[in-house]
């Protein structure tokens, strides 16, 4: 039974929501407002009102090669995933639906894999890195993301998988379903949303890795996060053209991640919190 | 399993070098010097002042974050949760940050917000007739933890939230009938229901927030001197800056055995709910 709720007090949990919402959201929106401005109008003080010029946009294009680290960005963070989800799924697989005494073990060191902090292979990484001439390539970089999400693909995969009754099943093989029958027309449809989801949490993961990306990539290989790191160097105010260029690199993950919220708390905090 | 075997290597075969580069004299600037140095590179980190600055800083930084985002996600969280018009775009608003990639969300407050020439922060001060703040030369280490603050609070506020949406209605209800204010209410209700949930959030927060590093970098710089410099980026200053193989590598080292200390309690949390 719902309480009944006052116009009065819907009207003020509204006005407080809105306005702490706004101020949360502020950094972002004024990005995008500064991205439409000239750079003259970006330093002249505070306005929310831009010329909405498309000139920063332009520039970013034209002066920086934008497309190339958006490219680059797009290549690991889709790559490395889909790499893991083709060696997540068997064995996600396996422990949902054969588990022994030890997939709980196994689980839990996979976990603990996540827990080792980066820096601390740092210096071996970089030196791996340095001396086989991965430095600076796609391949040695999509190869790493893969290893770094391998865990959480793992376990989110794991947690719904496992959540598919086995006795449909059994069902399906009683009504004359054969091996290729069952993984076709029952599990994969089954399957899917929990494997989009884990597509999707693990794509954001991936796209806004910044230890990584930084470290062991110059120009070549060099996606959004170490573009966007180079701004900080003294290279003068350009705070429309840093706009425009954070906006375009936030955008498509921001939309992705609004579609995911459900997923993002399952994934993150490994099944506990639903 | 690949999987298994994928992860086992990866978990082994870097962490085996970093405890063997860690004993060694290895100057990527005077190479063929690889010597035995014994517990050198351990001493020499352990008698660098910037260490215990470092590990300090690191402390600073995970528990203020985690003061401001938890206490911070539990009001923006029970206020959502409130009847109200619009409560999908709010949801939205807030979680937003979340997505923002750390060079992105610092170069913006560094630059928008808090330059204190023409940022936002700047502009208010001026005009209430304040004299603007210097921010990241004033407080380094403050503005950093404000920004991973903005960062993390929607992550809070959404397991908050979700944890808050499976609270027992009736049982609110009751306890208002009987006379339950407001605080009894949330102290006696609410707050034991989340219980679990700030749990989770505290352990996984702090195994990123251990981690920061692109923040510093595009903001401070770790500086003033070692003012904002995390044990990550001493690390990174030592290995990378510094060429120092073995150094970064017991730095490496340590870094494990503070990660471990905290993984054993999420280790415990979340194996419980695996039954």
């Amino acid at each position: 039974m719902a309480r009944a709720v006052t116009t009065q007090t819907k009207v003020g949990n509204t006005v407080v929501a809105w306005i702490i919402a706004l101020l949360i959201f502020f950094p972002i929106l004024y990005t995008i407002i500064t991205s439409l401005k000239t750079e003259q109008e970006a330093i002249a003080g505070f306005s929310l009102i831009p010329s909405f010029t498309f000139e920063s946009y332009q520039a970013v294009q034209s002066q920086n090669d934008y497309f190339k680290p958006f490219m680059n960005s797009v290549i690991l963070a889709v790559g490395s995933t889909i790499l893991a989800l083709i060696v997540a799924i068997p064995a996600a697989w396996a422990m949902a639906f054969n588990p022994t005494k030890r997939t709980k073990d196994i689980l839990m060191w996979m976990l603990s894999t996540k827990m080792m902090p980066a820096v601390a292979v740092l210096v071996p990484i970089y030196l791996i890195f340095l001396n086989t001439g991965l430095m600076d390539t796609r391949f040695g970089l999509t190869i790493l993301l893969m290893l770094i999400n391998l865990p959480i693909v793992v376990w989110m995969l794991y947690t719904y998988f496992r959540e598919i009754p086995g006795e449909i099943l059994e069902a399906a093989r009683m009504d004359g379903a054969t091996l290729w029958g069952e993984i076709w027309y029952v599990l994969t449809p089954m399957a899917v949303p929990g494997i989009a989801s884990t597509l999707l949490l693990n794509i954001i993961l991936a796209w806004n890795e910044s230890f990584w990306t930084i470290q062991l990539t110059t120009t070549n290989a060099a996606p959004l996060t170490a573009f966007i790191a180079s701004f900080s160097s003294p290279q003068g105010l350009f705070w429309a053209k840093l706009s425009a260029a954070s906006t375009l690199a936030i955008a498509p993950i921001l939309i992705m991640g609004w579609f995911s919220q459900k997923q993002l708390v399952r994934g993150l905090t490994f099944g506990a919190v639903k | 399993m690949p999987a298994i075997v994928l992860l086992l290597i990866w978990m082994v075969v870097p962490l085996a070098m970093t405890i063997y580069f860690s004993f060694r004299n290895y100057n990527l600037l005077s190479p063929g010097q690889g010597s035995w140095a014994g517990w050198f590179n351990y001493v020499y980190f352990y008698t660098d002042p910037a260490f215990f600055q470092s590990i300090w800083n690191t402390l600073v930084l995970v528990v203020g974050v985690l003061i401001i985002t938890v206490i911070g996600g539990i009001a923006i969280a029970m206020l959502i949760d409130r009847p109200m018009w619009g409560q999908g775009i709010v949801r939205i608003l807030v979680i937003s940050p979340f997505f923002v990639m750390p060079p992105v969300a610092a170069l913006i407050w560094k630059n928008m917000l808090m330059h204190p020439g023409y940022g936002v922060f700047a502009d208010i001060a001026k005009f209430f007739g304040a004299q603007p703040v210097d921010w990241f030369a004033a407080y380094p280490l403050f503005s950093i933890i404000l920004i991973v603050a903005w960062q993390w609070l929607p992550f809070a506020t959404l397991i908050l939230l979700t944890s808050l949406q499976s609270l027992d209605g009736e049982q609110m209800e009751a306890a208002e009938m009987d006379g339950a204010g407001f605080w009894s209410r949330f102290w006696y209700l609410t707050l034991p229901h989340m219980a679990r949930a700030i749990t989770v959030v505290v352990l996984i927060q702090t195994i990123f927030l251990l981690a920061v590093y692109a923040e510093i970098l595009v903001t401070t710089n770790g500086g003033p001197g070692y003012a904002s410099t995390n044990l990550v980026f001493l690390i990174y200053r030592v290995a990378r800056l510094g060429f120092d193989v073995g150094g970064g590598a017991a730095g490496g080292v340590i870094a494990v055995v503070l990660a471990n200390i905290v993984a054993i309690f999420l280790m415990r949390a979340v194996g419980r709910n695996l039954d």
